[in-house]
């Protein structure tokens, strides 16, 4: 019965997963930590500020792409394939203006933030940054989630159970990664 | 979608500036020690994880008719347990992953500092994360919402904002 499910053995199921997204963690963990993004950080006021925002969205944004791709594979509304479908391409397009909007959004917000706590920083640099952070985000994101659920579900996997591991692993390590490569393609022209 | 999605995000986004400002302060301590630097991600990564199982077990027992708020629920207290034991686990783990990347990084934190720092700051935390999934499951069905929509993005928001508050308070009281 399942309340008598013993701590044990839900501690034995979720330990992989967990383990899992650790390693997932620790990788984004190490490239923050490493000397190239720690010059960023330093040369560019506001990247600590944005960063717990941006990679948060990435989450809610592709989640929730995944919950509808999900939903609409499990009403059969959606065919498991790249097609022209009004559906499919609705979705994607969605998610892409959300994450790109609240990429925007977040650049402004961390800009106020910085301006009022006292410290410098620059509108045009921050909005920069998370343009092209967003953009490489929305389209491997996009990209990956779109053919992962299908191909998973073509061979029998229920997306419901791939798209959350799949969303915040590659969210959150891929999300530090270009924020490290916009904060470099961002300082070659402002 | 893209009108109800942007919103929330929105605020979502401006709850996170709590966490990216209390970051900033903390901007010279996280630059020379790349250790903690490595703890920010995983604390709160974790933390979401541990508060999502717990969440979705709890919203599923709900639906079974077995969720009961109660210390005294045999159900309550083992999914309980279960999170609480994975938490010290998983940040003693981190603990030691965290010292020994961030020494490759070029730190120079010793091992029982970052391992203090992780398994305190991690067990408050996932004593945190068990109080929150109850409140926000039981809340959650009090008024009338299915729990399955709405604890995750709450827990896992609260805890990124809250994981990086305890993390601090930790490293301020511990360096």
């Amino acid at each position: 019965m399942y309340e008598r499910a013993s701590a044990v053995d839900v501690y034995r199921q979720a330990l992989p997963v967990i383990v899992v997204s650790l390693v997932a963690g620790l990788f984004a963990g190490t490239i923050l930590g490493s000397e190239p993004m720690r010059a960023g950080i330093e040369s560019v006021p506001g990247i600590l500020v944005l960063s717990p925002a941006f990679l948060a969205t990435r989450g809610g944004v592709y989640g929730s792409l995944g919950a509808r791709l999900s939903s609409g594979l499990h009403q059969g509304v959606i065919e498991p394939r790249v097609t022209q479908d009004r559906r499919l391409s609705n979705a994607v397009v969605a998610s892409f203006i959300n994450g790109m909007v609240v990429s925007v959004f977040i650049a402004v917000v961390a800009f106020l933030v910085l301006w009022f706590l006292g410290g410098g920083g620059n509108l045009l640099q921050l909005v920069g940054i998370m343009v092209v952070a967003g953009l490489l985000s929305a389209i491997l994101m996009l990209s990956v989630l779109v053919t992962v659920v299908f191909v998973g579900y073509r061979r029998g996997l229920d997306p419901d159970n791939i798209v959350g591991p799949l969303v915040t692993t590659l969210g959150d390590v891929f999300g530090v990664v270009f924020l490290l490569i916009a904060i470099y393609f961002v300082g070659l022209f402002i | 979608m893209v009108l109800t999605m942007v919103p929330l995000l929105a605020a979502l986004s401006v709850l996170q500036m709590v966490s990216g400002s209390v970051l900033e302060t903390f901007e010279e301590v996280l630059l020379t020690n790349p250790a903690l630097l490595i703890l920010v991600p995983v604390q709160i990564g974790t933390a979401g994880n541990l508060g999502s199982i717990l969440c979705s077990r709890l919203s599923t027992q709900l639906h079974l008719g077995t969720f009961e708020f109660a210390v005294d629920n045999p159900a309550i207290r083992s999914n309980s347990g279960a999170v609480l034991g994975l938490g010290v686990t998983v940040f003693a783990l981190v603990g030691v992953a965290a010292w020994a990347i961030g020494r490759a990084l070029g730190g120079t934190l010793g091992l029982v500092e970052v391992l203090t720092i992780s398994l305190i700051s991690g067990t408050l935390l996932a004593v945190f994360v068990v109080v929150v999934s109850l409140v926000a499951v039981s809340t959650s069905y009090r008024l009338g919402y299915n729990p399955d929509d709405t604890t995750i993005p709450v827990v896992t928001n609260v805890c990124d904002i809250t994981g990086v508050l305890i993390l601090f308070a930790v490293i301020t009281v511990v360096l």
